[in-house]
Formats: C-alpha cells, sequence, structure tokens
C-alpha cells in the first residue's frame, strides 16, 4: 500500500499555557490506508486530529496533504480539499431534520465539483446518502430531527456530512464510543465499506478489538508523545504500550 | 384515576418532515399560503380604517417591525444576538440625510443608496465582532450606536447636536404606510423563503445550532455570517432611511437605544420559531407604548412587566402558540 503518500504530519506540537499536548509527532499516510490512533485519555489524541483539520493552529512543524502544506489554511478550505473530519462530541444540527443535515456540506463548492451538489434536488441526494449509511428511507427515521435522534443515528450522520464531501480521506474521532455492541457490530462494516471505496481513514478509537478489524496500522499516543506505530498484532507486545495503559513495572499493583 | 396524556398531531398536509406537504386541493394550499394571505390583507387594509393620528403611530410601528424582524432572523436563524437597531437606524438616516443634505438629492435616491450603502457600512462595521457568539456580540453591536452619537457630539460631524434640519420629507396621507408595509411583507415574504425552503437558509440555520460543523462541511463561517447580518442590517437601515424622511431632519436620537431594545422585546413577545413572530410582537408593543403615552415614564414599568410574563410564562411567543394550534390536533387520549 505505499504507492502514493497522502497525507504526511511533521514534527507537530502544540501546547496549551504549558502543557504540551501534542509533542513532536509525526507519521505518513498512503493512500487506502486505514490508520488507528489510540492512547489513554488526555494524550493529545483529539488535539492531532484539530491541529491536521485546521481547527488548532500548531506552535510548531508542517502537515502536507496531496503534496501541498495545509498547515496555515482554515478549516474550511482544509475540508474543501477533501480532508474531513467527524467530531467526538457529536454536532448535529438539531432544529433541522436528519437529511437536511446534509445540505450544508452539499451546498459547499466542493460538492457542486464533485457533482453531488448539482444534480438540481439536493434533498434527493441527502436521503440517498443517509440510506446508504444505515437511515431506512421508507421510515420517518431520515425526516426526524437530528436533535431527536439516537446516538447511533447521530454518529453516522456525522459520518454522512464527510461522505456528502465525497473525501478523500475521513478522519473519524471516535465513530464507536457511547454505542451499544450491536450498533457498534453494525458500524463496522461501513468503516470496511468506506475503505473499499478507496478513502483513506484515521481512526481515533478506544474500542480496539473493533477498530483493529479495520485499521492496517496502528499509532499509540501518550502524554502527547507518539510511543509505538506499527501493525494491530504487535501493538500489545510492546514494553512501552503496557507501560502506557498499566503503569510502569514499578506501580503498585493491587491483588 | 384514569391517566390522560394530550397527543399532538400534524394536520393531512404535513407529511413527514416540516416544508414537505402533500398537496391535493385549492383548499390544502390555503391551508399553507392562508396565514401570509390573511396578514398581508390585513397589513394593507388597516390604514384605511384608522385616524390620522394612528396613522402616524402606524409609521412608527413599520419600523420597529422592520428592526425586529431583522433581529428575530439574527437571532433564531443564524444565531447572533445583535442589539444594533440603533446602529442600523442610525447609519442608514445619517446617510440618507447627510445626501440629501450636503448633495440635495430626492429621496427617491437617498432612500435605496442608505439601504445598501448604510447595510455595507454596517456590515464593515461589525466584521471584526463575527467570530464572537451570543452575548458578547451583542455587547460590541451595543456599544458602536453609543460611540458614534458620542464622536457626532463631539466631534460636531453631521451639525452635532443640532442635526440636518428641513430635509425633503414624505407627503401627508396613507402613501408612505403603504411604502414601508410594502417593503414589510417583500422582506417578510424572502424571508421565511430563506429559511425554510432555501438551501442558504439552512446553512445559516446551521450556522445557529454548530459553527464547528459548517467549517467541517467546507462552507467559509464568516462569509455566511456576513450576508445574513448585510440582510438584516438593510432592513434597518431602509428604516433609518425611513424615519428620516418621515421628520425631515436627522440627530443622534436616531442612535437610542430604543431601536436596539424594543426589537429584542417584540421577538420575545412574538415568540422564536418563526420569522412572523417579531412582526406580531411589534405590532402589539409599539402601540400599547404609544397609547400609554399620558403616562409618561411609567410605561416602562409596564413594558417590563409584559416582557417579564412571557419571559417567565409563556416563553414559546404568541405567533408559536397559534402556529401549533393551526398545524396540529390536539387531543386527550388514555395513558
Amino acid at each position: 500500500m505505499n504507492d502514493e503518500s497522502i497525507l504526511k504530519v511533521k514534527n507537530v506540537s502544540k501546547s496549551f499555557s504549558g502543557v504540551q499536548a501534542v509533542d513532536d509527532i509525526s507519521f505518513e499516510l498512503s493512500k487506502g490506508d486505514v490508520l488507528g490512533i489510540i492512547g489513554p485519555n488526555g494524550s493529545g489524541k483529539t488535539t492531532l486530529i484539530n491541529l491536521i483539520t485546521g481547527f488548532l493552529k500548531q506552535d510548531k512543524g508542517t502537515v502536507v496533504y496531496n503534496g501541498e502544506d495545509i498547515s496555515k489554511w482554515m478549516p474550511h478550505k482544509i475540508a474543501d480539499a477533501g480532508l474531513v473530519r467527524t467530531f467526538q462530541f457529536m454536532r448535529p444540527y438539531h432544529t433541522l431534520p436528519a437529511y437536511k443535515n446534509l445540505i450544508p456540506p452539499l451546498y459547499s463548492k466542493r460538492a457542486s465539483r464533485t457533482g453531488l451538489g448539482n444534480l438540481g434536488d439536493r434533498d434527493a441526494v441527502a436521503i440517498d446518502i443517509l440510506e446508504d449509511i444505515g437511515f431506512e428511507r421508507d421510515t420517518r427515521v431520515p425526516f426526524k430531527l437530528a436533535g431527536t435522534l439516537p446516538l447511533g443515528y447521530l454518529k453516522r450522520l456525522e459520518l454522512g456530512r464527510c461522505i456528502a464531501l465525497k473525501p478523500e480521506l475521513i478522519i473519524c474521532d471516535e465513530v464507536f464510543s457511547g454505542l451499544s455492541m450491536s450498533e457498534i457490530v453494525s458500524m463496522v462494516p461501513l468503516m470496511e465499506r468506506l475503505q473499499e471505496e478507496g478513502i483513506t481513514l484515521i481512526m481515533v478509537e478506544h474500542r480496539l478489538r473493533e477498530l483493529f478489524r479495520v485499521a492496517n496500522r496502528v499509532i499509540v499516543l501518550s502524554f502527547g508523545k507518539k510511543i509505538f506505530e506499527g501493525f494491530p498484532e504487535e501493538v500489545f507486545e510492546d514494553e512501552k504500550v503496557k507501560e502506557a495503559y498499566f503503569g510502569g513495572e514499578d506501580t503498585y499493583v493491587f491483588k | 384515576m384514569q391517566e390522560l396524556r394530550k397527543e399532538r398531531l400534524d394536520r393531512g398536509v404535513k407529511v413527514r418532515s416540516e416544508s414537505i406537504y402533500a398537496i391535493s386541493s385549492l383548499k390544502e394550499i390555503m391551508f399553507i399560503i392562508g396565514p401570509g394571505l390573511l396578514l398581508a390583507a390585513l397589513l394593507l387594509i388597516l390604514p384605511l380604517f384608522v385616524s390620522s393620528y394612528w396613522q402616524g403611530v402606524l409609521k412608527i410601528t413599520g419600523v420597529y417591525v422592520l428592526l425586529a424582524i431583522g433581529f428575530g432572523f439574527l437571532a433564531n436563524y443564524v444565531g447572533l444576538v445583535s442589539l444594533g437597531g440603533a446602529l442600523f437606524v442610525g447609519v442608514g438616516g445619517y446617510l440618507s440625510g447627510g445626501l440629501n443634505y450636503f448633495f440635495d438629492l430626492p429621496m427617491i435616491v437617498t432612500i435605496p443608496i442608505a439601504a445598501v450603502g448604510g447595510a455595507l457600512i454596517c456590515t464593515i462595521l461589525l466584521l471584526p465582532a463575527l467570530p464572537l457568539r451570543g452575548v458578547y456580540f451583542a455587547i460590541v453591536t451595543l456599544v458602536y450606536p453609543m460611540a458614534l452619537s458620542r464622536i457626532i457630539v463631539a466631534t460636531g460631524a453631521f451639525r452635532g447636536t443640532d442635526g440636518l434640519p428641513g430635509l425633503e420629507r414624505f407627503p401627508v396621507g396613507i402613501g408612505p404606510i403603504y411604502l414601508i408595509f410594502i417593503v414589510i411583507l417583500i422582506c417578510l415574504y424572502l424571508l421565511s423563503r430563506l429559511v425554510n425552503y432555501e438551501d442558504f437558509g439552512l446553512v445559516l440555520r446551521g450556522v445557529k445550532d454548530n459553527e464547528l460543523s459548517i467549517k467541517a462541511s467546507a462552507l467559509h463561517l464568516t462569509w455566511y455570517k456576513i450576508q445574513a447580518v448585510f440582510i438584516a442590517a438593510f432592513m434597518g437601515c431602509f428604516a433609518g432611511a425611513y424615519l428620516t424622511h418621515l421628520y425631515g431632519w436627522v440627530g443622534t436620537s436616531l442612535l437610542a437605544q430604543d431601536f436596539s431594545i424594543l426589537p429584542v422585546a417584540a421577538a420575545v413577545v412574538g415568540g422564536p420559531g418563526t420569522i412572523f413572530g417579531p412582526l406580531v410582537g411589534a405590532f402589539i408593543l409599539v402601540p400599547i407604548s404609544e397609547a400609554m403615552r399620558d403616562y409618561g415614564t411609567l410605561r416602562i414599568v409596564f413594558y417590563a412587566i409584559i416582557l417579564v410574563i412571557f419571559v417567565v410564562f409563556w416563553t414559546e411567543g404568541i405567533l408559536d402558540y397559534l402556529k401549533r394550534k393551526y398545524e396540529q390536533f390536539e387531543h386527550w387520549v388514555e395513558m
């Protein structure tokens, strides 16, 4: 899978009033990769996403996407280039019906370039996309107010907003978290399908078993530093990872 | 004891979601456009049946209605709480008054220039505040008219406290009422189409619900806020220019806080759920305020009481209540 690099993160750092949230992180991503980013709470995963997608500005380092330095771009311009993200805390337009939540991305310039927003009736396109990701067309679900939908649908709606932009790279911030087992089980094939469609994925996740079914590479963060990069199978053989998750050798363990 | 609960059902023409209707007869078309037509008819007939004193009140009401609609649009559909009514009125008023006084342009030219140019000026003035939300944006919009009025008094620009007298005035009669009422109706029609049926309006409502998602949807957030502020400022500046030529005079009283505060009250009384709510609110509050002119400053107390009642006991507002009753059946069912 090493044909073409789509995203290069080089020595990116960010600190919040003295706290080093992201410390000198570098990695590279090829087209079609599925990269998992894991790490304990507060290890800087979401900050890293915010840095890549332009919602935060890094103190140091560069982010190169498709050969262009996007470190100083505004978030909407980055999304316009096809690098989109979901939010960990779902942010639907809660006063709009679910399918109308896809109108803003379909209204964007990128959608008119990719053709999705040009088909005349954006509502129909929106409902098609929602049906694809598990909103049953013949029920009332796509037409309900987004604020009244259960969590599982909201997570899908977040993905739908990304898909409406026909992205090349989706960064998913904990799409599995807070879902029931059955909801997660139905989400995994969706992620696999996105991958088959040639979309590069970065998944920040706490649900490791499901993540490892999809991911072909994993990065582990701890206190803002990258402590491991490799294949999913190797993760828990690594001493540093064990230490980050379970504490070091000299940690007192209750028996 | 048998327990009951109230069940609400949408009436037949409304299917599945807001803005999707199934229409099969003239009656059902009337169900949807009827309220709008009724409102238009009322507005157009009303001036014919009131005394000349109340015709004067209607003109002022029209000014406040435009401000209130603009406030409601920004606050309820874009999420910008703007106390900039006085700014809009002041800029529109001084622009049209200045053009008329210094360049002797007739009002048929000054009013359109003031509406468009004033809206541009206001939008540029508010540009630095657009990243702010909620009360912070409100404070900035509140400070501008205060500052402008002090600047005019201190520098003596536009003849300072004396203002610009002897401007061209509207002819007497009901013509000017129709001017502002027709502008109101056009604004109402376009705005309610915008927020209910146009994709651009949906993006604006998205801005209110969630700015981050708009950014993540490859849309330039500030650009959409700029357009929304321009729309509201356009209405406010037109109202200011109208007021200028109604009185034939421009002064710092155009930058008074009344123009910022009353629209807020009108929007609260009318309800946040529709574009029409603030209009209803203004049509209730302005005439009441006028009728209580004899009581002097006591009317402020009365005003405050109305506002408190609505805020505490009836946050839904008048028009949202009526809309709910109109669009839904309600009946009691056993639990």
